[in-house]
């Protein structure tokens, strides 16, 4: 085969103390992709992409990223990867510009190359402006910025981004997905962590769920959400007279009596929106308020483990 | 690019950074002259007369003392700045692009060689000073220029020697208050040998400490090429000891650098 998959791992362990963090994970990225290893806090995301990175060892396993075994060859992986990790890692005592300077030095670009690579990364990332003001009064979106230009001075194959977009406002969210859509239209293969399902399904090719340092489950973001059931709709009703003549009308719902509110499973559509309310018109029922849920990581996490996300005490009342 | 040429150019880029912040953020640097300034001035205008009438013989008064006092106030000064450099390498490792630094592929001693040469670099100008304010206030060394230049060459390595061992320190450390603490003995060390009274003086257990510690040496030398009293294989001893700790924090240094960050 000529395509050797960017980044191979087979039997990943690792621990800290007791604490077992990685439990034999195994992962394919094909090159050129964009991967997503979703999974909520405390998953072992983190610790997968800084072993991937060589930023620490690993117990067991292997791992080949870019062709090269990691153990024995780490320079070589440092050679072919970018790495924005999840906590800044730029220098705060330095300008934007000199970050990225610092950067090219150390990818021995020369000079006048260095240079022309600080320019165009800080105009496309619209840190131009801000160039030469210290790191430390950027805000939270420019560092995210600076950082992922940082880790991409030398080229990089493969890149990996620690929740890139934790923290971020919408509009700088949608921002930093466009970055990643244009690396990979440059050929570049992305390795993204991620706590959000609509993040992942947005990017992905390919998702990986971690809960608890296994795998749950691995695959396009529809073979995904396939096994997801849990969009639903939420109607709520001003006395308990109007939710029990919608109970009664609606069949498969679930209704809680406190919150005056229905549960009705759903696709989301509008057409099955229209027929839920004709029907509830027809039998003169009025709804306060309709509110529609797609699947979410809960839901996900749920329907995958048969157990909420760990750090969330969001579980739905019968 | 060869490993030695990639080592020089990786660890140049490093020292330009660590200059930068030295220049951005002189405190350090300040700290370095300050301290021993300070301590100059105490010993040679509160002290001075007593502890010079003290010392009887060709040294008497504080216009003798300070000839006396100046290369313990060198070592002081080079102490407090190995205090410095253990606390910005401690606080420096806390930072994230520490971690970058780790996933690329440079060499890998770059970082500590740019801290020790970018602080080399602070202490020297120092240090300089030091020398300066103590020359304004009637330090008289009867050095030659040979003697100078073996004075700048065994201050220059003992500078590295120290400047190793307090990265080491602040690799050790892990925060910015044990990195403080830990090179606390050094600035210690000149009071505790020749740096402010004769050693001839201390009770018989401190004397045999004062006399076989490394900083008397390091003095006794000092004062021998600045005033011309005699050396003795002093010398060699101070030059063995630079040698020796540069050595050893270098290895110390390294191995703490290239130890796992998870375990
Ligand atoms: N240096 C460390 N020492 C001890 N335990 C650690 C260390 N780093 C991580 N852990 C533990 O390993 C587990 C996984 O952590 P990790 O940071 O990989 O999770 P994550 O999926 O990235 O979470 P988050 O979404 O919060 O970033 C956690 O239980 C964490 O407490
Ligand atoms: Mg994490």
């Amino acid at each position: 085969m000529t395509s050797e998959a960017a980044i191979a791992v087979t039997g990943l362990r690792k621990s800290y103390g007791d604490h077992l963090v990685l439990d034999g994970i195994d992962l394919d990225v094909t090159t050129g992709t964009i991967f997503s290893l979703l999974g909520p806090n405390g998953a072992g995301k983190t610790t997968a992409v800084q072993i991937l990175s060589t930023l620490i060892g690993a117990d067991a396993g292997d791992v080949r990223v870019a062709g090269h075994d990691l153990a024995r060859e780490p320079d070589a992986v440092r050679a072919a990867i970018g790495v924005t990790g999840q906590f800044s890692a730029v220098d705060n005592l330095l300008t934007g510009e000199e970050n990225l300077i610092l950067m090219a030095d150390l990818h021995h670009l020369g000079k006048r190359e260095g240079r022309r690579k600080t320019a165009e990364l800080l105009e496309r990332f619209d840190l131009a402006d801000a160039a030469r003001k210290p790191a430390t009064t950027y805000s939270g979106g420019m560092r995210r910025r600076l950082d992922l230009a940082m880790g991409l001075v030398g080229d990089p194959a493969i890149v990996f981004l620690d929740e890139p977009t934790t923290g971020l406002d919408p509009r700088a969210r949608h921002t930093m997905w466009q970055i990643v859509r244009d690396l990979v239209a440059g050929g570049v293969t992305i390795f993204l962590t991620t706590q959000y399902l609509d993040e992942a399904d947005e990017l992905a090719d390919r998702i990986a769920v971690l809960d608890q340092g296994r795998l749950v489950a691995e695959g396009t973001p529809e073979q995904l959400k396939r096994r997801v059931p849990g969009g639903h709709l939420r109607l709520r009703f001003a006395d308990a007279r109007g939710l029990e003549s919608a109970t009664q009308t609606l069949g498969h719902a679930t209704g809680d009596d406190d919150a005056l509110t229905l549960k009705v499973p759903s696709d989301g559509s509008l057409r099955s929106l229209k027929a839920l309310l004709d029907r509830l018109d027809d039998e003169s029922i009025e709804v306060e308020e309709l509110t529609v849920h797609t699947p979410d990581l809960d839901d996900v996490f749920f329907a995958l483990t048969g157990h909420p996300t760990a750090d969330e005490e969001k579980v739905t009342v019968r | 690019m060869s490993t030695i040429t990639l080592a020089l150019t990786d660890s140049a880029t490093m020292l330009r950074r660590n200059l930068r912040h030295a220049v951005r953020y002189p405190s350090v640097t300040m700290i370095v002259a300050g301290i021993p300034v300070i301590f100059l001035l105490l010993f040679v205008y509160v002290f001075g007369d007593t502890l010079g009438a003290g010392l009887g013989g060709p040294v008497a008064g504080s216009d003798d003392y300070v000839n006396y006092v100046a290369p313990g106030i060198l070592l002081l000064g080079v102490a407090g700045a190995a205090q410095g450099t253990a606390i910005s390498v401690a606080m420096d490792m806390n930072e994230g692009i520490i971690a970058r630094f780790r996933t690329m592929a440079i060499s890998r001693a770059s970082v500590l060689t740019g801290h020790v040469l970018g602080s080399m670099v602070q202490t020297i100008v120092g240090i300089a000073v030091v020398v300066g304010v103590a020359l304004l206030v009637g330090f008289r060394p009867t050095a030659g220029p040979l003697e100078w230049l073996a004075v700048i060459g065994l201050l220059t390595l003992l500078i590295f020697a120290l400047t190793w061992l307090s990265v080491a320190l602040g690799l050790v450390a892990r925060n910015v208050e044990s990195a403080s603490n830990l090179p606390m003995p050094l600035i210690l060390l000149p009071f505790l040998g020749s740096g402010f009274v004769p050693t001839d003086s201390m009770a018989t257990g401190l004397r045999w400490f004062a006399e076989y510690q490394p900083f008397t040496p390091i003095m006794e030398t000092l004062r021998g090429l600045l005033l011309g009293t005699s050396i003795g294989n002093d010398g060699v001893v101070a030059v063995g000891w630079c040698v020796g700790i540069a050595l050893v924090s270098y290895l110390w240094a390294k191995k703490l650098y290239n130890r796992d960050p998870s375990r």
